[in-house]
């Protein structure tokens, strides 16, 4: 009985579940954030052993250069193509350079090169950080007097957040250059326009900051959610594999989602 | 992997992000040009702005020679004042006038200057005193139809 | 097997102290209560066998003294020290003189053997590199592993790395050592040795060793004191021969394998009969 209603107890099992589901959501986003200022706070040893972040900053960015760089290679050029063919139906060709590049240094070098970070880097440390957890080694740290959180988890945020925006521009560069290529060299589109449009157009303030900045908000979200979903997840085989699927998944709807945050705020600005 | 081709790796990929962002910096976006030059600010007063933003051009033979800082509200005459920063390696005489244009048929719109005759120059703090406002489509729509209906019956009138 | 130590042999005067000492631990997760007013006491010099079957909370009981879980009723103390009231810098302070043994080793997979067992002398101590290499081929020695000392962890046997983790553990020369299922998995050769080498280590160290265990075999061959824990309680305590003379049910069961006795042999269920269908429940 709800409020004197005589409902079935079998259709409420569904709506438990999601609140139940809702609640514990909420729960590990607290869990989460407690987490992350833990993070902060162990930084220490990653100033004192700088070598320490070096080598994360290896394996997250190093190690993603060839997908960001061919992605944005491709990215650019599809959108060659795809605005070269649009522009020419208002007759101006020649704002293909603006085109690509304002779309790149504004959204898509931050966007899709976040979400090719947390694809590749993002699932790697949490795996990394799960199965440390599931053979015992972050327990054994315990037990030696070393506390994990700064000796593992610090250093990876700190080379995650170095790596992100370095990342993004690598990707919009390489896109730009995608796109003269298709534009310039494959279409035959005026290369001095193509430039000079593209330099009187882009402002390095309100755009090409503004996308700094996003990559640097995305490079947190990813690198936390990565290391929180690696440090929460249940210690077996089965508990790792789903935190790493869950990473992507999560990361990508915050990526999403604080881009529009971003944008919305920024944007007023001008 | 070994300690020193690690710290090989990661120098050359965060040379390469710096590098990545510089290029953005100077090639994609403006900052090499113009804002860096050292500017003065002058004043204008005009009855209608129009679509004119901050950071707008200032033009004058159609070369960027400035740009639009900061725009006012004058409360007492009711009427829009424009902060420009031109560049300090042009000056401009005393009495030449600033248009509001607009770039294309549809584009943004900025500043024309067009320099005047006077000897003395504009310094910083001075105010540019001819100037035009932006043009605005529902006046000109207006006018054209009233000079259409006035030649009508102008033309009534004669035929009369 | 000549090597050397940080610390010196065993004092004897001091052999008679209590390292250890647990009274009245309880422990629980709400409604489960897994330890139930245990007594324990481990001295100086002596290895400690902890045993009984799986899930009888040896494992928990090894955890509350490191400081990892906090008991719900009772004390822990080690070396006088209260454990759950240590602040976060003490604990840590006193974990340093602690030893843990993982199940499997619990070896750091992404660094050589050498930097395992380097792992500790660096992060504690500002020792310069040289000593610390010294140092850690003559534990390796120890464990008979000086030559894999190049090795990375995935490369070693499932009884090598426990020896290297062994070695680990025994960097900073603690006073107490905790194993956890030392010999389970392994190949007679390598029980033997890691039987030789609890008991050689807590001689010539001086220090405490606690074995949980269910290896009834080797254990009883070199420890000086045996706990049986059987559902969260102390169902029996005392010297190997005392165990293996035992007429308690559960202890001999447990010694002499039995499949049935106070440990069933099948899990509850209704009867057979009524599960074919043959009788009516």
């Amino acid at each position: 009985m709800i409020w004197g209603w005589p409902v079935p107890e079998r259709s409420l099992i569904p709506i438990r579940h999601l609140g139940h589901r809702v609640i514990e959501s909420v729960w590990r986003l607290g869990v989460a954030a407690r987490f992350f200022v833990l993070t902060l706070m162990r930084s220490g040893t990653c100033a004192r052993r700088p070598h320490l972040v070096i080598r994360e900053v290896f394996s997250t960015g190093v190690l993603s250069l060839i997908i960001i760089l061919v992605s944005g290679l491709f990215v650019g050029m599809v959108l060659g193509l795809q605005g070269y063919d649009t522009l020419q139906t208002y007759g101006s060709e020649e704002a293909l350079g603006i085109l690509v590049a304002l779309s790149l240094v504004r959204e898509l070098g931050p966007v899709v090169a976040a979400l090719l970070f947390a694809s590749r880097a993002g699932s790697a440390i949490t795996a990394e950080i799960g199965l440390m957890r599931a053979t015992e080694q972050i327990e054994a740290m315990q037990m030696m007097a070393v506390d994990p959180i700064a000796r593992v988890v610090a250093p990876r945020f700190w080379g995650g957040l170095i790596s992100m925006p370095l990342l993004a521009a690598l990707f919009s560069a390489m896109g730009i250059f995608g796109g003269y290529l298709v534009g310039v060299v494959l279409i035959g589109v005026d290369e001095g326009s193509f430039w000079s449009q593209m330099q009187a157009a882009v402002d390095f303030g309100d755009d090409i900051l503004q996308g700094v900045i996003k990559s640097v908000v995305f490079g947190v979200a990813v690198t936390v959610i990565a290391l929180f979903e690696g440090f929460d997840a249940p210690p077996t085989a089965e508990g790792v594999s789903r935190a790493t699927t869950r990473t992507v998944v999560t990361s990508s709807l915050a990526i999403l989602a604080l881009d529009f945050v971003l944008t919305a705020i920024m944007f007023r600005g001008v | 992997m070994e300690r020193t081709t690690l710290d090989l790796w990661v120098g050359l990929f965060v040379a390469a992000g710096i590098g990545a962002l510089i290029f953005l910096a100077l090639k994609v976006g403006n900052l090499g040009s113009f804002d860096s030059a050292r500017t003065y600010a002058v004043e204008a007063h005009f009855d209608n702005i129009g679509g004119l933003k901050a950071r707008a051009p200032v033009k004058s033979a159609g070369v960027v020679v400035g740009r639009v800082s900061e725009i006012g509200f004058d409360a007492q005459k009711f009427e829009a004042t424009v902060r420009l920063d031109l560049d300090s390696r042009y000056q401009f005489p005393k009495d030449s006038s600033a248009s509001i244009m607009t770039s294309g048929l549809l584009g943004e719109q900025y500043i024309a200057l067009e320099a005047g005759g006077e000897e003395a120059m504009l310094k910083s703090g001075d105010r540019i005193q001819l100037t035009q406002g932006a043009v605005v489509l529902e006046q000109l729509i207006g006018q054209f139809l009233y000079g259409k209906g006035d030649a009508a019956a102008g033309a009534e009138g004669e035929a009369k | 097997m000549p090597h050397l130590f940080l610390g010196g042999p065993a004092d004897p005067l001091l052999v008679s102290d209590a390292l250890v000492e647990i009274r009245d631990l309880s422990f629980g997760y709400g409604s489960r209560q897994i330890l139930k007013g245990i007594n324990l006491t481990a001295r100086r010099g002596q290895v400690i066998a902890i045993m009984g079957n799986s899930g009888c909370g040896k494992t928990t009981l090894l955890r509350l003294i490191g400081g990892a879980l906090r008991p719900t009723q009772g004390s822990v103390r080690v070396d006088g020290l209260e454990v759950p009231n240590l602040d976060q810098q003490a604990l840590f302070a006193l974990r340093r003189r602690m030893g843990m043994l993982f199940q499997f080793g619990a070896l750091f997979t992404d660094i050589s053997v050498f930097d395992n067992v380097a792992f500790q002398l660096r992060e504690h101590t500002d020792l310069p590199e040289p000593l610390i290499r010294d140092l850690v081929l003559m534990k390796l020695h120890a464990v008979g592993l000086r030559g894999a000392a190049d090795l990375m962890p995935s490369e070693l046997s499932g009884g090598m790395a426990r020896r290297v983790a062994l070695a680990r553990s025994i960097a900073l020369d603690p006073m107490l050592i905790m194993y956890d299922e030392p010999f389970a998995g392994l190949d007679p050769i390598s029980l033997g040795v890691t039987g030789n080498m609890i008991r050689r280590l807590t001689d010539a160290l001086g220090l405490t060793s606690l074995v949980v265990t269910h290896d009834v075999q080797e254990s009883l061959k070199i420890v000086d004191y045996v706990y049986f824990i059987s559902n969260g309680v102390i169902e029996a305590e005392g010297t190997p021969d005392e165990i293996r003379a035992s007429t308690l049910p559960f202890v001999h069961q447990f010694v002499h394998g039995e499949e049935d006795g106070p440990v069933p042999f099948h899990y509850p269920a209704p009867d057979l009969a009524v599960d074919l269908g043959v009788a009516r429940a």
